[in-house]
């Protein structure tokens, strides 16, 4: 049972700089999707409880239940009750796959009378929570190889379901505890394999698996010239160059019989394959075309033409930042972006003062999340990245996605000052 | 551990920074520096609409509606928006071929890309029902509201002219005119096009992702309201032109009839003719190609545009020219004997009338006594040089009465007529000719070819005893009393006006006593001039001049039936019906009038 800590006041020192950027995302976020539901008739009342504005109010009310009470609780209680909370997630993930809701191809929602809720969200605040507890208590030196692989295990249990939900997207969400391991010393060389692993992807999908083997080849060739008089060098460069195909080769399948053909689509737009701006690539150039209508200081609140002509698809959740760009413009963007870029460095910088492990691992884990949902988020609208559909933390509509990053930010706060 | 990684915090800050300094450039890029997603925004959300006025009413003189519109659907096409759809049901709906369709779409997109082209006009309301619902299932097409000329009466399709859409020309000569617009190709409709266009409005309304207006753009303040066309007021009297028609059908010929004092054409009619609702809408390039190849000629306008030999009616301007040059007076008499006048072996035939002054000779139409009058006016050395300046004068008189001459004011392609000039003859004839040469001008035949509406003109000339207003057919624009005054100044002949006194005496005489005798209407007096033109090709045609009533003229009419024989027996009776028909508003002679109406000359 969570007791409350009578000593711990809400005014003792929490973080006021981390909950105003939290404020004011979620302010800009209700406005926003104020202004995506808007009718120019004047046909739009504040409280309409079939309109995802004021849905969203009370989540946003709701959130700030969750908030207020995660930070009266003992901050021990949390860390006590990381594993449970990841247990329980991942049994509601798995209970999603029997019961779940399908919603735009994706099987991860559980409907509760007239409610739906994504226990991926949760999963990923319950990950970063077990990820620290089991890293803090693992860290004697003689068992760091079972430990490695208990982290990889963390990951890769909730990674399965979500793919068995094909919901690609919240799947990739979960590599972003590379920044965490990263930062307790996975090694630089591992990361190199990582990036040279995603350039051959990369290659292999954009142009075909021929490219990839005479690209490896060649680096083959030049290694092989370099190193021609150390003998164990060219055993290793084998193995590379073997593994390399291997991996080229499980690209191709993994494209050919991984993904739905949407998903495909999506990936062969971004990477120019194909060209039709009225057919797969709609969306995107849509999402530009709305973004970069906006010019430098927008067209003005409520004044949106393709966001509110719903040229942009899921313009309250995932494609938000269109109605962003387009009615404030540049200038909106980037006051988006500085409250972004502030809340992240800000969680960076207390994790890395903190003495207590627990909450360095947590707190990097969480800026990881952070990164990932925003960058993807706001990539795929401008088409740096392909369309992968996860919510833009705080701002996107969506109650399962605001409770979850509201956890997840709130419990760093509490944390963080003990 | 942790220890010995705290430098990685920085690099993961380096990182990081690099990657928001990516994303804010290529934001920088997008929103600032690339402007055409501002117009692509435009292109995708903002339709602009072209408002079509409606086209301005045509009224009779008596307030009774020639032409009005009616409304009409359009289905338009932007090519850059469009997307695939269902081409098939398309097909189906619009009852077009799929090469048609491709066909279409190719010709629109090589027009504009993001100018709406015409896909198809003039859809049905029932398929613009249908569409209108589901209009998102066809992205890049929506209906446009228009409206389509409608006539009442199928009646005086020649002088109202039609409306067709725009050719490449129209385009080209005035920036107003947009392809799939429509434009007056002839008649009132092309005189009064600027009047009766109206200007065109533009309305820039939003469209959603589904292709559904959703309300206007910026709450329509750059909207455009569209001024509706003007409408005018016709000197046509409706009824009495479908009176004409009536008289007229199975008949090939015109008539025309002329409101002297003020130059109004009351009806013009030409005879084949059709129905103006023929060329309206889809069934319009159909008939018009089925009109066109019609033996009967239906679109040829035979009042303005066909020259025929005046017959006897020119003997009225030949007596007057006669009178002005003191050639004869009122108590000249001039005999005929021996079958007619005798010009060496040659004869113009007559009827050995005996002796005739020109009263009687007009009552009798003494051929005679004109030839002979005709060869002194040519002949008459005191005060012409030689034949070529006489020729020349009495071409003059002739032209001073409106012949020769096209009066250019809102009627369509009127014809100048012909009648030669003296160089003609001067090289016809080696310079060797005199007033016996060219005599039979004088009784309305040989080279004289005149357009009926200038008859109609010389009788106007005769009414006013001196002048004619040029005739038209618009008479008030805008409203009914605002009247239009362009052509209303009087052209003077160079004739006195006493001897109007004497030809119409003559003209009277006609009908009480000589050969206009069938056009007797009771309680009116008239004045009248048979005629029957010789004609080369067939039957001779039927003529008649017509005044009435003689002493306060309110109406002129000239009527000629191709091939109706003597003067007398067809075009008289006409004339005569429509003269009644206008005065009296009624026609009592019921059964001149069913003979008349049922006769079929082919």
């Amino acid at each position: 049972m969570p007791k409350l800590d009578s000593r711990n006041k809400l005014s003792k020192g929490f973080d006021v700089r981390l909950i105003c950027y939290y404020l004011a995302l979620v302010f800009i976020g209700w406005i926003t999707i104020y202004s995506t539901c808007y009718i120019p008739d004047g046909s739009t009342p504040i409280f309409d409880f079939g309109q995802p504005y004021s849905k969203q109010m009370l989540w946003i009310g709701t959130s700030i239940v969750l908030a207020t009470v995660i930070l009266l609780i003992d901050s021990g209680i949390i860390q006590h009750y990381a594993y449970f909370f990841y247990l329980f997630c991942l049994l509601l993930m798995i209970l999603v796959l029997f019961i779940g809701a399908e919603i735009n191809g994706a099987k991860s929602w559980i409907k509760i009378g007239g409610f739906s809720l994504q226990p991926t969200e949760f999963m990923k605040v319950a990950t970063a929570l077990a990820m620290a507890k089991f890293m803090q208590e693992g860290k004697t030196a003689n068992e760091r190889r079972h430990v490695w692989i208990g982290q990889f295990a963390l990951i890769l249990i909730p990674v399965v379901v979500v793919m068995l939900q094909h919901d690609a997207g919240s799947a990739l969400v979960f590599t972003s505890f590379i920044i965490l391991f990263y930062r307790e010393g996975l090694s630089a060389e591992f990361l190199l394999l990582c990036i040279i692993a995603a350039i051959l992807t990369i290659v292999t999908l954009a142009f075909n698996e021929t490219y990839s083997l005479a690209l490896i080849t060649a680096v083959f060739i030049g290694f092989m010239i370099a190193n021609r008089t150390q003998k164990k060098k060219i055993h290793r460069n084998v193995i590379i160059y073997i593994v390399s195909i291997v991996f080229v080769f499980s690209v191709e399948f993994l494209y050919e019989h991984g993904f739905e053909p949407h998903q495909k689509q999506r990936i062969d737009t971004i990477l120019g394959k194909t060209s039709d701006p009225l057919g797969a690539d709609f969306n995107l150039n849509q999402s530009k075309i709305a973004i970069g209508s906006g010019g430098l200081f927008g067209k003005g609140y409520l004044k949106g033409t393709q966001t509110k002509l719903k040229f942009v698809p899921e313009q309250s959740t995932d494609f938000i930042f269109c109605a962003i760009g387009e009615e404030w413009g540049f200038f909106g963007t980037i006051v988006v972006f500085s409250l972004y870029g502030a809340l992240i460095f800000r969680i960076l910088k207390l994790s890395e003062k903190q003495r207590n492990p627990f909450v360095r691992y947590y707190g990097y884990g969480i800026a990881g999340i952070f990164i990932v949902h925003f960058f993807i988020n706001i990539g795929m609208t401008i088409g740096l990245l392909p369309i992968i559909g996860i919510p833009l933390p705080f701002i996107s509509y969506g109650g399962s996605s605001l409770w979850a990053f509201t956890m997840m930010l709130f419990c760093f706060i509490k944390l963080n000052d003990n | 551990m942790s220890q010995d990684n705290s430098n990685r915090y920085y690099i993961i800050l380096i990182t990081l920074g690099l990657l928001f300094a990516i994303y804010t450039v290529s934001l920088f890029k997008l929103q600032v520096l690339d402007k055409s997603y501002k117009r692509k925004a435009n292109e995708n959300a903002i339709r602009e609409k072209t408002i079509h006025p409606a086209r301005g009413f045509i009224y009779d003189r008596n307030d009774s509606l020639l032409v009005y519109n009616d409304a009409a659907y359009d289905l338009m096409l932007v090519p850059n928006e469009l997307r695939p759809f269902d081409t098939m049901e398309l097909c189906r709906v619009l009852g077009l071929e799929i090469e048609e369709v491709r066909k279409k779409i190719e010709k629109a997109a090589k027009y504009s890309g993001s100018v709406p082209s015409l896909f198809k006009q003039q859809i049905s309301k029932e398929d613009y029902g249908y569409l209108q619902e589901k209009m998102s299932e066809f992205p890049g097409f929506f209906v446009q509201e228009r409206t389509l000329r409608t006539y009442p009466q199928p009646i005086a399709a020649h002088i109202l002219g039609y409306v067709s859409e725009v050719d490449e020309q129209d385009v080209e000569n005035d920036s107003y005119y947009k392809m799939g617009d429509y434009i007056g190709k002839s008649g009132i409709e092309k005189a009064y096009e600027p009047i009766l266009r109206g200007i065109k409005g533009k309305q820039k309304v939003l469209v959603d992702v589904h292709n559904r207006e959703v309300g206007p753009f910026n709450n329509g303040d750059e909207d455009v309201m569209a001024v509706p066309g003007t409408s005018i007021w016709s000197t046509l009297d409706m009824q009495l032109q479908r009176y004409g028609e009536e008289l007229m059908a199975g008949k090939r010929g015109a008539i025309v009839a002329i409101e002297p004092k003020t130059g109004e054409i009351l009806c013009l009619v030409s005879s084949p003719n059709y129905d103006p609702n023929l060329l309206v809408g889809t069934a319009r390039p159909k008939n018009y190609g089925k009109l066109v190849t019609d033996p009967e000629k239906p679109l040829f306008n035979r009042a303005l545009q066909a020259a025929y030999p005046p017959g006897s009616t020119f003997k009225l301007a030949n007596g007057l020219i006669a009178l002005q040059d003191n050639i004869i007076n009122t108590s000249s008499v001039y005999s005929c004997s021996g079958g007619g006048y005798h010009i060496g072996s040659h004869v113009v035939h007559c009827h050995n009338c005996g002796g005739l002054n020109i009263y009687s000779a007009i009552q009798r139409s003494c051929n005679t006594f004109f030839c002979r009058a005709y060869y002194n006016i040519l002949s008459n050395r005191k005060k012409y040089k030689n034949i070529d300046e006489a020729y020349t004068a009495w071409l003059d008189y002739m032209s001073s009465m409106g012949f020769l001459k096209q009066y250019e004011t809102d009627l369509p392609y009127e014809l100048k007529g012909r009648i030669p000039s003296a160089e003609y003859f001067d090289k016809k004839y080696n310079n060797s000719w005199n007033g016996n040469t060219v005599v039979s001008m004088g009784i309305g035949q040989g080279e004289a070819a005149v357009t009926p509406l200038q008859m109609a003109n010389m009788l106007a000339v005769i009414a006013n005893k001196g002048y004619y207003i040029r005739p038209h057919v618009v008479r008030a624009i805008g409203h009914r009393d605002s009247l239009n005054t362009q052509f209303s100044n009087k052209i003077y002949s160079k004739i006195e006006p006493r001897h109007f006194e004497t030809v119409l005496q003559g003209m009277k005489q006609v009908i009480t006593a000589g050969t206009g005798r069938g056009a007797q209407i009771p309680g009116i007096e008239l004045a009248g001039k048979t005629g029957t033109a010789q004609n080369p090709h067939g039957r001779d045609h039927s003529v008649f001049a017509l005044i009435a009533p003689a002493n306060d003229p309110q109406i002129v009419i000239f009527c000629l039936v191709e091939n109706g024989g003597f003067g007398a027996t067809v075009a008289c009776p006409i004339a005569s019906l429509m003269a009644e028909f206008y005065l009296n508003r009624k026609v009592e002679r019921k059964d001149l009038e069913t003979r008349m109406k049922e006769l079929i000359i082919k």
